[in-house]
């Protein structure tokens, strides 16, 4: 069998650190070959290795059975090797096909030649179905269509071997549907494709074959017909993974939460939050499930104060905390494990110590009259990471050192240790390895069943799906419908999620699900 | 090479090469280095006298490099020393030449005075960032100006068309008759206490109280801070107000110890400015401060000696004195030199 990549024995180290050890990765002409890792695993690090961007240490690199020196990512792009990146590198004002010459524009008499090479945009596009139009500018269409953008660049500059880092975190599930079918159409035009992705799921569906590395080192390459997630995961995090996580009834009591038509502006003025009606209880979790950018954010920060309200109300257990500063919040029994951890939840250049005191400092017992206790910061600290797992040298390590998983328990120890009556977690295991997911879903759920409220937003349907005791569909602003997760399939929380609303009427034709308001694009 | 070590060699190597740099200078320039180092050092610690103005030269330093530095760990850059250090300056003196009242009293409220001063003109800049996100550096080299001119035109008015205000009463002044006879009548004075007491202070503040932990986090992380329910416009405010009082304390130095007068003034003192240079040099921190203002006071003090005892024209020594400070602050390049170093060795 001919191999169109072959990566052996790559070694990469980064000063004592070992990022790649021994990793050998051999690509067959016309497979999608997934590499599978947890974050940190060196995954990256070996995909930079082969587009250029960084130098092995040791093992060499092979294109079609030769021998080669990638310098740098010109030198990729020659031997026909394309990424499609996770963060797309788009200009959002720029047309399509702007964006795709853009670095090698083509001229015509010294002007460049637009319409040439909108025209060659145009007709791959088509021979790869990807359905782009070449003329429509970036900012105008999809976060999918985006990414067929992207595959459409590497494309263009004729590439024969595509990387795929990440491609399904920030699409839908059917555009997720979508980009599978195209991942297939380039493997029938003869492209060879290495998918990175910790998801399971994926590589089940799509793979050929699967290598797996764990902590930087190579643990070997399985086909993925005679393997399963169960597998996988232990291949992967090196013991057995629970997958679904384990949750009793819920049994709710009164309401905690009580969010009545509240509406909310970003920063421009723009309705982010219309006329939001919620409500989470004693002993449940409702997930809010949406796509990135429909007002899950604004809403966060309106609860917790960091936003102001526009109309309506919040309270807390009957305490009405509309437009109250972020402490008052916090002091009404609010938790808030925020969705960006850098930004919002710690302060990176602080020790992780003080960043596990960061709502409790100014109070007892750590403070008495202004003036810290230094000694209970540590004490205080040590008793979180013992207790949520946290794997730090100690107190004093910057929390910028810790991995993402470890500063994420830090926070959420921080948050579930006072005890909150309501504790939000927005995107808490955004970025995470199954391990982490499952001891934060775990630690969610311990939650609800000690009596508190919890609410939980998150992009991902499996985790909605699965944590979840209520869901609430947020679109445009709105809650489009609350569902049960057992009664609910992902197609259709999926359809919810891009504004679609599910018929009451009995619908023997299609998948029961129609789109709100004819005519109008919901895209 | 130890992360300890590096930070330890780094401000040594720069001293070293800065003076061998400086060394260069005088030679092409047709001076003795030697000679013009021996000036230097004698400039310094030549006798008990010259010992004693390199401490009282040190004083302002001291407290302007505070300022500096505080603002620095609250996130803020405070170019604005000068200005508030002026402030105080004309604060302190008008207090204490204004009234008489008994000691006890008369001098805290003379020192008190020019914090206050100092801590106002912070204020404007801390408020103006805090509330309409104006840049602080923009605002306090502008205020460097305003407190320029307006001191000026106070003090010829408070003198009667004068030049320089009366000197302060005896009871405002920090003047030491013990300092005087130790150091053969040096203006060695009481200031240096204040100096170090503020020293204790900041430390105080930054590393003992929920004040210090707040002005920290919002230094580092506005966001976060905001989230943890932290109130981010006023620790901005507060951090450029006490930043500004350490340098109006700086201010009533001079007002109440070197000089015992304020006179109009036709620039900047350069005080408040090398106090940026001070802060940096000690990393910021309150015992580092210490370290940088005792090299530039004793730097900006022996060098008045290299004209008159190696003949090096004043221009050459100040060329040379701004070398040696240049390469000190320029650590950040002899850092990573060093870091190079080791790691080579290390592949070695």
């Amino acid at each position: 069998m001919e191999y169109v990549i072959e990566m052996l024995n790559i070694r990469k180290e980064f000063g004592t650190f070992l990022a790649n050890d021994n990793i050998t990765l051999q690509l067959k002409k016309g497979e999608i070959h997934a590499l599978l890792g947890e974050n940190g695993a060196g995954k990256s690090t070996l995909m930079n290795v082969l587009f250029g961007l960084y130098q092995p240490e040791g093992g060499e690199i092979r294109v079609r059975g030769e021998k080669v020196n990638i310098t740098d990512p010109n030198v990729a792009n020659d031997l026909g090797i394309g990424m499609v990146h996770q963060h797309f590198m788009l200009v959002e004002n720029f047309s399509v096909t702007e964006n795709i010459i853009l670095g090698s524009e083509p001229t015509k008499y010294g002007v460049t030649n637009k319409k040439d090479a909108a025209k060659k945009v145009q007709a791959l596009s088509e021979q790869y179905g990807l359905n782009v139009d070449a003329n429509a500018i970036i900012e105008d269409i999809s976060v999918g269509m985006q990414q067929r953008v992207e595959i459409l660049k590497t494309l263009y500059r004729g590439a024969e071997i595509l990387i795929f880092d990440e491609p399904t975190a920030s699409l839908t599930p059917q555009e997720i549907t979508e980009l599978i079918q195209i991942m297939k159409r380039l493997i029938a035009e003869g492209k060879s494709i290495i998918l990175i992705t910790h998801k399971l799921k994926e590589i089940m569906d799509v793979s050929d074959r699967v290598t797996v590395i764990r902590k930087g080192q190579g643990i070997g390459t399985v086909t993925t017909a005679e393997t399963n997630p169960d597998e996988l995961a232990a291949l992967m995090v090196g013991r057995q993974v629970e997958f679904k996580t384990n949750k009793g009834k819920a049994f709710p009591k009164e309401n905690i939460l009580m969010v009545k038509d509240l509406t909310v502006e970003d920063y421009r003025g723009v309705e982010k939050v219309k006329n939001l009606s919620l409500n989470v209880r004693q002993g449940e979790i409702v997930g809010i499930a949406g796509i990135d950018g429909n007002g899950q954010t604004e809403l966060i920060e309106a609860i917790t104060g960091l936003r102001k309200i526009k109309r309506g109300t919040v309270s807390i257990h009957g305490k009405d905390i509309t437009n109250l500063k972020p402490r008052q919040v916090t002091e009404s029994g609010v938790g808030h494990i925020p969705q960006d951890r850098h930004k919002h939840g710690l302060v990176l250049d602080f020790p992780i110590g003080h960043n596990i005191s960061l709502q409790t400092y100014y109070k007892g017992p750590i403070s008495k009259s202004g003036i810290i206790d230094y000694n209970k910061i540590d004490k205080k600290a040590l008793d979180i990471i013992e207790a949520y797992d946290v794997r730090t040298q100690g107190p004093h390590t910057p929390a910028r050192a810790l991995s993402g998983g470890n500063q994420q328990k830090a926070i959420i120890g921080r948050e579930v240790d006072r005890n909150p009556e309501l504790l939000i977690a927005a995107l808490p295991t955004r970025g995470l390895d199954v391990g982490a997911i499952e001891f934060i879903h775990s630690r969610l759920i311990e939650q609800r069943d000690n009596g508190k409220a919890v609410l939980l937003i998150s992009f991902e349907l499996d985790e909605v799906m699965n944590v979840s005791d209520r869901i609430a569909v947020i679109h445009d602003g709105e809650i489009v419908d609350v569902v049960l997760p057992e009664e609910t399939t992902e197609q259709q929380l999926g359809l919810l999620m891009a504004g679609h609303h599910i018929r009451n009427d009995d619908d023997n034709n299609g998948n029961g699900l129609t789109k709100r308001g004819e005519g109008q694009n919901v895209e | 090479m130890s992360n300890r070590a590096i930070n330890l060699l780094v401000p040594i190597v720069s001293v070293i090469l800065g003076l061998v740099v400086g060394a260069i200078i005088m030679l092409v320039s047709g001076f003795s280095p030697i000679a013009g180092y021996s000036a230097l050092w004698n400039g310094i610690f030549g006798d008990l006298y010259t010992i004693g103005e390199t401490i009282r030269q040190i004083t302002p330093y001291i407290l302007a490099g505070l300022a500096v530095a505080f603002a620095f760990r609250s996130g803020l850059f405070n170019i604005g020393v000068e200005g508030q250090l002026i402030v105080g300056w004309f604060a302190a003196a008008y207090v204490g030449m204004a009234v008489e009242l008994p000691k006890v009293i008369h001098l805290p409220l003379a020192i008190l005075a020019a914090a206050v001063a100092g801590g106002l003109w912070g204020f404007v800049p801390g408020l103006l960032k805090a509330k309409f996100h104006v840049h602080e550096v923009i605002v306090t080299i502008m205020m460097n100006y305003i407190a320029l001119h307006t001191t000026n035109a106070l003090i010829k008015t408070v003198s009667d068309g004068g030049d320089s205000t009366e000197p302060v009463f005896a009871s405002a002044s920090l003047r030491s008759e013990f300092f005087e006879n130790l150091t053969d009548f040096s203006r060695l004075h009481y200031g240096i206490f204040v100096a170090l007491l503020m020293v204790m202070v900041m430390w105080f503040i930054l590393d003992k109280t929920t004040l210090g932990f707040e002005l920290k986090a919002v230094g580092f992380n506005q966001n976060a801070s905001q989230y943890a329910g932290m109130n981010v416009n006023k620790n901005i405010i507060l951090a450029m107000v006490i930043s500004g009082a350490f340098a109006g304390l700086g201010g009533a130095m001079e007002a109440l110890g070197t000089f015992e007068y304020v006179s109009s003034k036709g620039g900047f003192t350069g005080i408040g400015f090398d106090g940026i240079a001070v802060a940096l040099l000690g990393m910021n921190t309150p015992l580092g401060v210490i370290f940088g203002a005792t090299l530039f006071g004793s730097l900006k003090y022996g060098a008045l000696n290299m004209p008159n005892a190696a003949g090096i024209p004043i221009e050459i020594v100040e060329i040379v004195i701004a070398v040696i400070i240049f390469f000190v602050a320029s650590g950040y390049i002899i850092r990573l030199l060093l870091l190079r170093a080791a790691t080579k060795k290390e592949a070695k």
